[in-house]
């Protein structure tokens, strides 16, 4: 369902209240929330009735320029805050957005304990390789070998893949797309906010102001097109060999799964213990 | 309502911080296991799903921190309780309560530090740390309790002025508290008092969530109310969004420390025995104001004019009790299981000659009535 653009920024936006916003032009971060307000939109989800969460870096000022019940909390913790909402009001659609370093640096203990848990949560994950907003420090998924402020002579640790890592740690439905794949993100975002259980989407972004320069990319249209000329759809991935797959990024669904999840089990108990009190 | 209310009962002092936070309206707690503070973890546990509750044990102490505001965001009263370690690692988003005014009560059952310290040992060595331990400047209410009676009655009165005052409390107990076996009567439920945030009364579109009431205090809406805003640990305006500009940061930071200060008589609670014609008086808190009303009570039988006050409410420091006292008295002993913590609260509001004695224990043990007598006879 097509919504034109003004009227999602009319209906989503705190336009009178919180603009300009802080990113740079170019940012990949307009991009992914463009897409989320089309999703939440094509859901119909009352605006009451949605809350995002954030941490701290450029993604964690995404919740301040929406017109949601919105939560800018610490460095790396907005699943934490977000676990206490979802259990003390399960009714609320709840939402985490963080970045690479936020979710899976000094976030990341949260992070695979939210995908252990598997509340009814969604995470969005911006990486963008790098800590933008203090000035491109590298973050966990940096790839070995490139240039940041804090790796001047190349970066000698490797990176995470953040939807791999979901994936192993339990969460119910893990996908991954890139922000010049924008269509696919709308769908894999509706995907993963209606699913049951903790569902996370990295998006792959760039930020050419501290990563791209640095690295010889280019602007935000070489990185972006580069998503495009290196991505491999998962069905393609399959039938790839290892080599072939090297520097590639693998898009689409990489987890969908079905298992009892903690927050409907611990209503079971609930329910019991309130009978065996009458 | 605590199924227990009006009931008499042997308790443990954790186990009744638990039925203290029930009959307070607490419906949410969220931990992670340490010694001496688990059984509080462990009685939520088994006790919160039959109040319609609920119990999580969180992956750390930051989490668990994380989710107790999380949940009052959301509109439940919520707690965690932790001991010193775990309070170390609350202090960040304990801040963030502070920062964004997020009712919540935490509970730190004080053992013998710094670092992993003595896990089983009674101490109170984090009286300084429960004041100033998150970065910045911020307001707080620290409570400390000194019984199994307190440790519900005082539980109670942390929520209540937590959700007055939006604002976080501290709970200090002991290992000596908390694991103390006593015989006690809970009070009935129409007994007790329990305050709730005051809610927005105007439509959604004139909220304005950070704008104070006539005492400071914002009222406060739950998310899913119908009031969307935002709600942030950067310094933010009235409308809850963050600003650079000075004259508002600065109208921020006044607004949270006089919302504190306006409830003084209110906040500061203080017990107070045989002071009316006290020589000399004792300032004692937690377990050690027991060990200090027996030896008080021994000094009068032997003719010494002693008195002691324990305080209830450690900070804001319960100046206007104690100034006059120091006045009035030529010396006062502050026994404490630390090197010295509340002595200097006590040290910096004296402006008279009364000369204040430090009696420390650090070893682990907790201060007998016949330590603090023999400090009272050379008084």
């Amino acid at each position: 369902m097509h919504v034109p653009a003004q009227e999602l920024r009319k209906k989503y936006l705190r336009h009178d209240k919180k603009f300009p916003h802080v990113w740079c032009p170019g940012c990949g971060n307009g991009i992914v929330m463009g897409s989320l307000l089309r999703a939440i939109s094509n859901l119909k989800l009352s605006k009451d009735e949605v809350v995002m969460a954030s941490g701290i870096g450029c993604s964690g000022r995404m919740p301040t320029y929406l017109d949601f019940n919105t939560l800018h909390t610490t460095h790396g913790r907005a699943l934490t805050f977000a676990t206490g909402i979802k259990l003390a009001k399960p009714s609320l659609t709840v939402m985490a957005i963080m970045g690479d370093g936020d979710s899976t640096a000094i976030g990341g203990n949260h992070f695979i304990h939210a995908a252990r848990r598997n509340l009814n949560l969604t995470a969005f994950i911006i990486n963008n390789s790098i800590y933008g907003m203090t000035g491109g420090q590298y973050s966990p998924t940096t790839p070995f070998g490139s240039y940041s402020t804090t790796s001047v002579y190349g970066h000698v640790e490797h990176a995470f893949s953040i939807a791999e890592l979901a994936v192993t740690a339990g969460a119910s439905f893990v996908a991954r797309t890139t922000v010049y794949h924008a269509d696919l993100m709308d769908k894999l975002l509706e995907q993963a906010i209606v699913k049951r259980g903790f569902a996370v989407v990295e998006i792959i972004s760039n930020c050419h102001v501290q990563y791209g320069r640095r690295n010889k990319l280019g602007g935000a249209v070489e990185m972006i097109t580069g998503f495009r000329d290196n991505a491999v759809t998962v069905g393609k991935a399959a039938k790839m060999s290892e080599e072939e797959l090297e520097g590639k990024t693998t898009i689409g669904v990489l987890a969908d799964r079905e298992m009892p999840i903690s927050i409907e089990e611990y209503a079971k108990i609930r329910k019991r213990a309130q009978e065996e009190k009458k | 309502m605590s199924d227990l209310n009006g009931t008499r009962q042997l308790l443990q002092g954790n186990e009744a911080i638990v039925h203290g936070a029930l009959a307070a309206g607490c419906r949410f707690f969220a931990g992670y296991p340490i010694t001496p503070a688990s059984e509080i973890a462990e009685q939520f546990s088994l006790l919160l799903p039959a109040y319609d509750g609920t119990f999580i044990q969180m992956e750390d102490e930051i989490a668990s921190m994380g989710a107790v505001i999380g949940s009052s965001l959301a509109g439940v009263k919520a707690m965690t309780a932790t001991s010193g370690p775990g309070f170390s690692l609350m202090q960040e988003n304990l801040g963030f309560a502070c920062c964004a005014e997020v009712p919540c009560v935490i509970t730190n059952v004080m053992r013998g530090g710094p670092s992993t310290g003595l896990p089983t040992s009674p101490a109170q060595g984090d009286v300084q740390m429960a004041r100033w331990g998150t970065h910045g400047d911020h307001p707080i209410i620290v409570l400390a309790v000194s019984s199994v009676m307190d440790s519900f009655t005082i539980t109670v009165k942390a929520f209540n002025l937590s959700e007055k005052y939006r604002v976080p409390v501290i709970i200090l107990s002991d290992e000596v508290v908390a694991h103390t076996r006593e015989c006690v009567e809970l009070p009935p439920t129409k007994d007790i008092r329990v305050i709730d945030r005051i809610k927005p009364s105007v439509p959604p579109e004139w909220f304005t969530p950070y704008e104070g009431d006539a005492r400071g205090v914002p009222p406060m809406a739950s998310f899913g109310d119908g009031y969307r805003h935002h709600v942030t640990g950067l310094i933010h305006d009235k409308r809850g969004f963050p600003t650079q500009n000075s004259d508002e940061i600065e109208a921020f930071h006044l607004r949270l420390s006089q919302k504190i200060t306006r409830g003084f008589p209110e906040i500061q609670m203080t017990r107070e025995f045989f002071l009316d014609d006290a020589q000399v008086f004792v300032i004692a808190y937690g377990s050690v104001a027991r060990s200090a009303l027996s030896a008080v009570q021994e000094a009068r039988k032997s003719g010494i004019k002693a008195g002691l006050l324990q305080l209830i409410t450690l900070f804001p420091f319960p100046r206007g009790t104690v100034s006059p006292l120091l006045n009035q008295c030529r010396a006062v002993l502050v026994p404490e299981m630390n090197m010295g913590q509340i002595s200097r609260e006590v040290q910096r509001v004296n402006q008279t000659d009364c000369q204040v004695v430090k009696h420390n224990r650090i070893d682990g043990q907790s201060i007998t009535p016949t330590e603090i007598y023999k400090h009272l006879v050379k008084l």
